[in-house]
């Protein structure tokens, strides 16, 4: 019985198949020129929407999308979405289910994400965070996150007393790296002798071990903390223990109201209102986006009423050149920690070179 | 390294040591009286969604810590009916109760993330609980003073009173305690509630203590450290103090290392520690002279029906 | 009148089809209730995980592909529930079959050839049995507890992963990502159907149902493993090895979550990266019990728990069901199935009529050993 029943159902499918791929339009080309009255929009999450974290303010850009093009717009998203053929599966059933555009948001998706780009011409793709895509259904689109961690390293420097910062770390990926990178050598530009301490917690989300954590940074002489882990635990001891702290993807401040100073915030909303719109008029294509400050997919949170009115001009100094492109963190001289020059004087590291990024600069313990 | 980092890292020691203590505390007991409940973990997240909710809601984080063991409790009462009532399997109740509660409170929880609450901060004077040197003693949660007094308590109800004896009869031969007259099931029920409200007031702990918020899966896989510390301490709540503590440390320790720039040693293999530790323990104390069967209990997991 | 429970002299063959039934139906209506009261669409919420995939063709291929590792990983531990070897490391066995697959797969990355792909299989196995080994040394050796023993090294067998990816296994052209190369065609399992998803690893699934119950309702072994599963001094007093019964029952759990690890890793993965372990090896727990510890019912169980998996995603996006919802229903199924278990094994009866006939022998099936 149970055979029969499933050598239907595979035929069924096919013939089904068979079906969807003649009403397909001739060309990927085709499905994109076309100016349409409403977009279906679709959203991946690695994490849950109430991480309040990196998934939270995708969803937060979610909610942005749909308060910005209102009826123009219909928003679904599946959170809590495993790296690997579960992405597949969702991705194909937002295809199926007739969604125009479909985000996915963690660079685990990347491969399945090619994959199902492949099989679905007539839907648009965007990928967050990786490094694959192709000519005509699925871009690329990532955050400058570094430039960010440039204004928290300015900070870090002028309030600290002691002299070096305690880094919460996840796992030493390229994006991660980069940030680490940024902060030392904005921190080191204020205080040359600037000392930043990371520690690797192995985990995206431990918030009783990035506690931990940040206990033993503030007990070995950090006195502020950083973080590229997802919860707020690090700011919450950083209150505790009275020293300098920062959001992670999100303003956090209302979990620690005077050791937050600022907080990187992943502004996703205005990319997707760009990609949907671009969807309405009939002219998307495929993007590789990296944008930062300038292009508003990165924002930092307003400084803590309590930062020193020097320490505020110093950092919006930083917002203002970079917005500008005056400010660029990684141009020469850079040296290595073990003093080797990596980048020479004037000259900038490339976004390749930065996209797999894997040393740590001068004064960076690791 | 001077003394007032010492008493720091130490209090670090004791609040990483404290909910491990307190979970593995009710685990031992269900376990000494024949039963294995694998929910830890499910109802640590039923007993932090719970304080954190009671603690925002009434103001009082006390309130909260109450609140979660009433609720985390009540969900391993639906692992006592199914496993005693129904005599059904412990090993997949138990699994079911941890998928159950890692669902539930993340349902329920989802109006509470994003905010914070008080913390559940020390109950003496400012004067000793602030105080740089004197705060190793006084300066901590209640729940970790709780903890220790609740060692105490389990190991004097097991060794020296005479419920504790049924208790351990019935873990040993539930068919011989039966037939002397023990209440093998409502025994049972009993540790099963206990070791809830005991994992309930552990996930407080994270809720209300070590980082005063919720979001999903907060205890992030603690549950399955407390089952392993109470195989880790072979059934004894002396040796499981001392094990949660030693875990603290060993944990603590390594993050002060890196934090000093001095570790070297892959994280990856920090992370799967306590569980080689615990698989260690098990080979180490069955080839000695003490043989493991006499350390666990007899019945362990095994499914009691009184057939007359 | 009194309701009491009374042990049948024969478990109910009735039961055993209609218990996971009343199970499902069960939770069906409660959950539609709860999740009514909750303020969701309660029945939305039925229909969209348990009712809509059934009645789309697109899901089939998905439900197949789900199912087909949960129903490998449940069928093995199947044979050691039967005989109360308590394998609950399955999730650590499959991920060290396919880091086992995934290292031939990297030694043979340059070359070519059909031998590839049946090699890697092999190590998979292999490598799941190896693990498998480590609590089945430990319980016959030094009588450790396997339930312990096998869990634990569910975490060892992360981090191992862990390390690897993210370590020596790192693509070196994948920009630091921890993740390995892709595999090669000659390393990557063929679809059975063409144009759909279902890969060699859904038909293998069905033909290993097929064989364990040939195994276990026709052989020798298979009946000494089920009496020990019944009644180990019968079992002990009538020769047979209760170390012997360990190891099969451990070596095919592990083999066969093994083999699920590496067909999920050259099937559908194609490579091997952190995100590889999603808790099949906790799924096929349940798998195993809701399927009844029968081969087949675990086949359609499996798809049940897969149907909960892809409806659940149609769930969200349809009618804002959080993901955690999904846990729940999951969760409340178990618990009305291990409920409805009971009706096997015992029947209702009203004790002020029926005086209770003294059952000798314990009830048939599982977890019922108290002998020892």
């Amino acid at each position: 019985m149970f055979l029969t029943s499933r050598r239907r159902m595979i035929a069924g499918a096919l013939s089904l198949a068979a079906a969807s791929a003649l009403a397909m339009p001739a060309s990927a080309q085709e499905a994109f020129s076309k100016p349409k009255d409403q977009v279906k929009a679709a959203f991946v999450y690695v994490g849950p929407v109430g991480d309040y974290g990196y998934s939270f303010a995708h969803d937060q850009g979610r909610k942005y999308l749909e308060e910005k093009l209102g009826d123009k717009v219909k928003t679904t998203f599946v959170e809590n979405v495993a790296e690997g053929p579960d992405t597949e599966r969702v991705l194909r059933q937002l295809a199926q289910d007739g969604n125009d555009i479909i985000f996915s948001t963690s660079f685990g998706f990347m491969n399945p994400t090619v994959k199902v780009a492949k099989e679905f011409p007539n839907v648009a793709f965007d990928h967050a965070t990786g490094y694959k895509k192709n000519d005509t259904n699925m871009g690329i689109y990532n955050s400058r996150f570094y430039q960010g961690r440039a204004v928290l390293g300015t900070i870090a420097a002028m309030m600290s007393k002691t002299g070096k910062a305690g880094y919460v770390a996840s796992f030493p990926i390229p994006e991660v790296v980069m940030g680490i990178d940024a902060f030392t050598l904005a921190a080191r530009k204020v205080n040359p002798d600037f000392q930043v301490q990371v520690v690797w917690v192995n985990s995206w989300y431990d918030p009783a071990k990035e506690a931990d954590a940040t206990k033993a940074l503030l007990d070995q002489g950090a006195d502020v903390i950083t973080q590229h882990t997802d919860s707020p635990a690090p700011l919450q001891v950083a209150e505790e223990r009275g020293a300098v702290a920062f959001g992670q993807a999100w303003d956090m401040s209302s979990f620690a109201p005077n050791a937050h100073m600022t907080a990187i915030v992943d502004h996703w909303g205005p990319y997707y209102v760009e990609e949907v719109q671009a969807l309405l008029d009939g002219k998307w294509a495929p993007r590789d986006i990296w944008g930062g400050m300038k292009e508003d997919i990165l924002e930092m949170a307003p400084f803590n009423p309590k930062m020193p009115d020097d320490v505020k001009a110093a950092a919006q100094k930083v917002i203002d050149e970079t917005k500008a492109g005056t400010y660029e963190i990684f141009t020469g001289p850079i040296k290595d920690q073990n003093g080797e020059l990596k980048v020479k004087d004037g000259e900038k590291i490339p976004d390749g070179d930065l996209l797999k990024l894997d040393w740590y600069v001068e004064g960076v313990k690791s | 390294m001077n003394a007032a980092i010492l008493v720091s890292i130490l209090m670090t020691v004791a609040a990483a040591a404290t909910p491990l203590l307190l979970a593995a505390l009710g685990e031992l007991v269900v376990e000494k009286s024949g039963v294995l409940n694998l929910g830890v973990e499910g109802m640590m997240l039923i007993g932090a969604v719970t304080a954190f909710a009671v603690s925002v809601t009434t103001g009082s984080p006390a309130l909260g810590a109450i609140a979660s063991m009433v609720t985390a409790a009540a969900a391993s009462g639906i692992f006592a009916a199914l496993t005693l009532g129904l005599a059904s399997n412990q090993v997949a109740t138990g699994l079911a109760l941890t998928i159950f509660g890692t669902g539930i409170s993340a349902l329920a929880g989802a109006p509470y993330v994003g905010i914070t609450t008080t913390r559940l901060g020390p109950i003496f004077p400012d004067a000793l609980a602030d105080d740089p040197y004197w705060r190793l003693i006084f300066g901590h949660s209640p729940l970790v003073y709780i903890a220790l007094l609740m060692t105490l308590a389990v190991w004097w109800f097991l060794k020296h009173s005479r419920s504790g004896l049924i208790l351990r009869a019935v873990g040993e031969s539930d068919d011989a305690a039966h037939s002397i007259g023990y209440p093998v099931l409502k025994v049972r029920a009993l540790a099963i509630l206990f070791g809830g409200a005991m994992a309930g007031l552990a996930g407080s702990f994270y809720s209300l203590v070590v980082t005063p918020m919720w979001a999903e899966r907060l205890t992030a896989g603690r549950g399955w450290i407390a089952i392993a510390l109470v195989v880790f301490a072979s059934w004894r709540p002396g040796r499981l103090a001392a094990g949660a503590y030693l875990f603290g440390a060993v944990i603590t320790l390594e993050l002060q290392a890196k934090a000093a720039g001095l570790s070297a040693l892959a994280p990856e293999f920090m992370s799967s520690l306590p569980y080689l530790a615990t698989i260690a323990v098990l080979v180490m104390i069955s080839a000695g002279r003490r043989s493991i069967k006499n350390a666990a209990p007899a019945c362990l997991g095994k499914p009691f029906r009184a057939s007359a | 009148m009194v309701l009491r429970l009374e042990a049948r002299r024969e478990p109910s063959t009735l039961m055993v089809f209609a218990s996971p039934a009343i199970a499902v139906v069960t939770t069906l209506v409660v959950g539609a209730a709860l999740f009514t009261l909750l303020g969701y669409d309660g029945i939305g919420a039925v229909m969209k995980i348990f009712v809509e995939p059934l009645f789309n063709p697109y899901r089939w291929q998905d439900l197949l592909v789900k199912a087909a590792p949960l129903a490998m990983i449940a069928l093995g531990l199947s044979i050691g529930f039967r005989a109360n070897v308590w394998n609950i490391g399955a999730e650590g066995q499959y991920v060290v079959g396919g880091l086992a697959g995934t290292g031939v797969a990297l030694l043979t990355y340059e070359m070519s050839g059909y031998w590839i792909l049946p090699a890697m299989i092999l190590a998979g196995i292999l490598g799941g049995m190896a693990y498998a080994a480590v609590p089945a040394v430990l319980k016959t050796r030094f009588s450790v507890n396997e339930i312990l023993s096998s869990l634990m090294l569910n975490y060892v067998a992360l981090q191992l992963l862990y390390y690897l990816t993210r370590g020596p296994w790192k693509d070196p052209e994948g920009f630091n990502f921890p993740q390995t190369v892709l595999f090669t065609d000659w390393q990557t399992l063929p679809k059975v159907v063409p144009g759909t998803l279902i890969h060699l690893g859904v038909p293998i699934a069905g033909v290993l149902a097929l064989v364990i119950w040939f195994l276990v309702v026709r052989t020798v072994a298979g009946f000494q493993m089920r009496v020990f599963g019944m009644a180990p001094m019968a079992a002990r007093y009538g020769g047979f090895q209760e170390s012997r019964t360990v190891w099969t029952a451990m070596l095919i759990g592990g083999g066969l979550a093994g083999l699920a690890g590496v067909l999920e890793a050259a099937g559908p993965f194609g490579q091997m990266t952190p995100g590889f372990p999603t808790g099949y090896g906790y799924t096929a727990i349940i798998v195993a019990f809701l399927g009844r510890l029968h081969p087949f019912g675990i086949l359609m169980a499996a798809l049940v728990l897969a149907l909960t998996y892809v409806g659940g995603e149609s769930a969200q996006t349809a009618i804002r069901l959080p993901s955690a919802a999904v846990g729940v229903f999951q969760a409340m199924m178990l618990f009305f199935l291990l409920a409805a278990d009971v009706l096997v094994r015992y029947r209702v009866v009203n004790r002020t009529t029926a005086r209770s006939q003294r059952v000798s022998s314990e009830p048939a099936t599982r977890n019922t050993e108290r002998a020892a």
